[in-house]
């Protein structure tokens, strides 16, 4: 979708911002260009829509070298969001949104249309913000309407620098997690500026790591935290890209999948055998096909003797939900004090266990340099 | 730079025209100004500026600041209201009333530029004080500043500049009304000026006119330098 | 209560100079607008930094000069140039010339301080330099750009008293007639009269800048 062909940039002072990178971004991806400030990310980004000029090599869209089309033209194809957010303040949320539209002559129903699609899409009320004006939103609602400008156009391409720096850390994750969501029912193909490393490996579905107009890496955020490629990687992902990268792996990709499980009207001889054979400890108990009752374990089972698991088994249990993050799931299991988490659907249907000594072994990975890897990385 | 060169153009153009004129045998029936004509009305000019300008200051400044002070600030708005639609009357106005009421002669005269000066410094002076981060006033305050304290050294010092233009910009106003005093029984170089309006000579306006606008835009020039070198180094631009 | 008679016998005279005045206003400002907005987007184009300090010292310096000195100044030039140079033309240029600094400084200040984010948002959304100019700098100059315009205004209300030397008709001529005959009735009837016009005309045109302001800008 987006080629970048010895992609180089030089100021005429003699500086050079870029110095010949090559990458591809596929369609549909979010593509993070990380680094710190002074890489040239910007820079990167800014000669996709041709805000600045390229000096050397070609970028290519859609397989079209973007300095064969008009500026002008090439621009209202991308959308594009910027850290100041830059709302035109005499101008109502409505006719933010429709700038581009508006440039485009669209007409005055689609325009509306548009914008009461988008405000819906970024969950506000179309009906209560429509006609407000920048100054009556509040940081993160201006942040929104921002990003919803930038969609205006519906363009394929999104050029988003910073979009999301300028406002708390608390708001900024919410909007985080609410574009995540967007995107994955848009399916833009999107460029997106950051020098947060947390922010990068969130919302990236690869990472382009640059130093002094070098890039130094391009990988899956995972990979980028398993596996750095040299000493300037290691350093700015971090010492603790272990648990960095716990956030960013869910639950499903450390549990075991269908673990032996006991009902509640089994008797605690045959329970105790099978923890015997199975040379386990803890047994999760479920009803009703596979719903989650909660456990039992090894010493009750024994203490108890005789009579059967509801007698003896703890009901209220602690489970994840698939999808959650495997930084959220050993918070649980140490606040807890549990070494082993049932992970269930929407529906407490059980779907695996996650066990402390599985976690470890991950964390034990992730540490040897060279080899860390986990079933999503491909490369 | 280019400022300085455009600066120096025009002066030249004012002091050259005033001069070829003052060179010239006759205009028309009337012998021109000789120099000690125009130096003479140049300095009665300077002087009613400069009497009128030090009044203006010695009331306009401690006014516009006392109205500032806590428990005065009931006095601000019709003292800086007043001032605010004084400067939207036109100078001339002023002058014209002023006549009646105290008569023609130089001292009136210098009254009327007086009470039309008054008003840009009145009104700097106290949008110097008033228009201050009230932050900068509490933290001086949180540093256990007295009062005092606090109006000598934050207060006073932050207002200078605006204190400054509105006097920079009074004197200006001054130069031009003090050309109409001359109505109303002032001296200066609106004497030479006038008379060649009644007379219809027009070079005669010319000798009159070309130094006052010089005047004025050296006068302009010198406060304008004084402006900056008044303003702490931490508020210039740039 | 000799102005009163005054007003009472001359209303239909006091108000046609109340017309000319204002005509004067009008005329000269109107070109002051178009001349100063278009000089002002003009000077505030990228790489004009030192056209736009000179024009800008040039305006500020021409503000100095007193305006009686300014209509001496102007009358050989015009004779000079075969134009009538006494009467309605040196007054309108004259006011032309004093109406300038407000209007192009502060279309220059507000044009030029207009949030670059805004402006690197509408070029990355694909606007041209004029989309960008017409929809994004000049509505946000707007406010200001009157701001300039009603100082303008005040300050030509004013001149316009002093333009009656140079034989314009307006309401400074009861002021100098009254001035050089000593009666006290015309000068105060001039000087009440010019001076509630200066401060109507301030108001009103207060109300129309409340008005120009785009809504989004309003506190």
């Amino acid at each position: 979708m987006i080629k970048l062909e010895n992609v180089k940039k030089v100021y005429p002072d003699g500086t050079e911002a870029v110095k010949g990178i090559t990458f591809e971004i596929n369609e549909g991806e979010l593509c993070v260009l990380l680094g710190p400030s002074g890489c040239g990310k910007t820079t990167t980004m800014k000669m996709i829509n041709r805000l600045i000029p390229i000096t050397e090599g070609h970028i290519y869209i859609d397989g079209t070298d973007n300095r064969e089309m008009d500026e002008n033209e090439l621009r209202r194809e991308m959308g594009y969001a910027i850290q100041e957010i830059g709302l035109f303040p005499h101008m109502t949320v409505r006719e933010n949104i429709a700038t581009v539209p508006t440039l485009k002559n669209w007409s005055d129903d689609e325009k509306e249309e548009r914008a009461r699609n988008l405000l819906n899409l970024m969950g506000m009320d179309p009906d209560e913000f429509i006609d407000k004006y920048p100054t009556e939103l509040s940081g993160g609602q201006r942040q929104r309407v921002g990003v919803a400008r930038s969609l205006g156009a519906d363009p394929p391409i999104m050029l988003m620098d910073e979009p999301f720096g300028a406002i708390d850390p608390i708001t900024r994750d919410r909007l985080q997690d609410e574009f995540l969501k967007i995107q994955n029912e848009i399916q833009k193909t999107i460029v997106f500026v950051t020098h947060d490393i947390n922010e990068a490996i969130k919302m990236g579905d690869k990472v382009a790591l640059l130093k002094e107009g070098e890039l130094i890496q391009y990988s899956q955020p995972a990979e980028l935290l398993a596996a750095p490629k040299n000493r300037f990687v290691r350093d700015f992902v971090g010492s603790d890209r272990t648990l960095k990268s716990l956030r960013l792996m869910k639950v499903d990709e450390a549990m075991k999948e269908s673990p032996r499980v006991v009902k509640e009207d089994q008797d605690l001889e045959s329970v105790g055998q099978i923890m015997r054979e199975e040379g386990v400890n803890y047994l999760i108990v479920v009803e009703n096909g596979n719903k989650l009752k909660g456990w039992i374990n090894r010493e009750d089972v024994e203490e108890a003797g005789q009579g059967r698991v509801a007698d003896a088994m703890v009901r209220d249990t602690e489970a994840a939900e698939t999808g959650t993050s495997l930084a959220n799931a050993l918070t649980v299991m140490l606040e807890r004090d549990v070494a082993n988490l049932p992970v269930v659907d929407g529906d407490n249907n059980l779907k695996g266990l996650l066990t402390f000594n599985d976690l470890q072994s991950l964390i034990g990975e992730t540490y040897t340099e060279s080899g860390g890897k986990h079933p999503e990385v491909s490369k | 730079m280019r400022r300085r060169i455009v600066l120096v153009i025009l002066l030249s153009i004012f002091i050259g025209v005033t001069i070829w004129i003052t060179e010239m045998g006759s205009l028309k029936y009337m012998e021109p100004k000789t120099y000690t004509d125009i130096g003479r009305q140049a300095w009665n000019h300077l002087k009613m500026v400069g009497i009128a300008e030090l009044l203006a200051i010695g009331v306009g400044v401690p006014l516009g600041i006392f109205v500032t002070r806590p428990g005065m600030k009931k006095f601000a708005t019709p003292i800086v209201g007043t001032a605010n639609v004084g400067q939207t009357i036109p100078s001339l106005a002023v002058i014209a009333i002023m006549a009646p009421i105290l008569g023609y002669g130089f001292n009136s005269a210098i009254i009327a530029l007086f009470v039309y000066s008054l008003l840009p410094v009145l009104r700097n002076s106290y949008a110097g004080i008033n228009d201050i981060d009230p932050a900068i006033i509490e933290s001086a305050k949180g540093m256990g500043m007295s009062r005092t304290q606090i109006a000598l050294r934050i207060e006073l010092p932050l207002a200078r500049p605006v204190i400054m233009a509105g006097i920079r910009t009074s004197t200006v106003i001054c130069v031009g009304t003090a050309t109409l005093a001359v109505l109303v029984g002032g001296e200066g170089l609106g004497k030479i000026i006038l008379t060649g309006l009644y007379t219809q000579i027009p070079l005669l306006i010319v000798q009159g006119a070309a130094p006052t606008a010089a005047l004025a835009v050296i006068l302009d020039t010198l406060l304008g330098g004084f402006e900056a070198a008044m303003t702490p180094r931490g508020l210039k631009k740039g | 209560m000799e102005v009163w008679q005054y007003i009472n016998s001359h209303w239909v005279t006091i108000g046609s100079w109340t017309m000319d005045h204002l005509w004067l206003i009008l005329v000269s400002n109107s070109f002051a607008v178009f001349i100063g907005v278009s000089l002002g987007i003009f000077i505030s184009g990228k790489g004009r930094e030192e056209v736009a300090d000179t024009v800008l010292y040039l305006a500020g310096i021409m503000m100095t000069i007193p305006s009686l000195a300014l209509f001496g100044l102007l009358m050989p030039l015009l004779s000079a140039l075969n134009l009538p140079s006494l009467g309605f033309l040196p007054a309108v240029i004259a006011l032309i010339l004093y109406g300038q600094l407000p209007i192009l400084r502060n279309t220059y200040t507000a044009i030029r301080e207009v949030d670059p984010a805004m402006i690197e948002a509408g070029r990355g959304m694909g606007m041209t330099s004029r989309q960008i100019l017409l929809k994004i700098k000049l509505p946000l100059a707007v406010p200001v750009i009157m701001a300039g315009l009603r100082n303008a205004v005040v300050i030509n209300i004013g001149i316009a008293t002093i333009a009656v030397f140079i034989g314009a008709r307006g309401l400074g001529v009861p002021i100098f007639r009254g001035l050089r005959t000593s009666r006290t009735d015309m000068i105060i009837t001039g000087a009440v009269f010019v001076s509630v016009l200066a401060l109507l005309v301030d108001g009103l045109l207060a109300l129309a800048e409340r008005k120009f302001t785009p809504e989004g800008l309003k506190k």
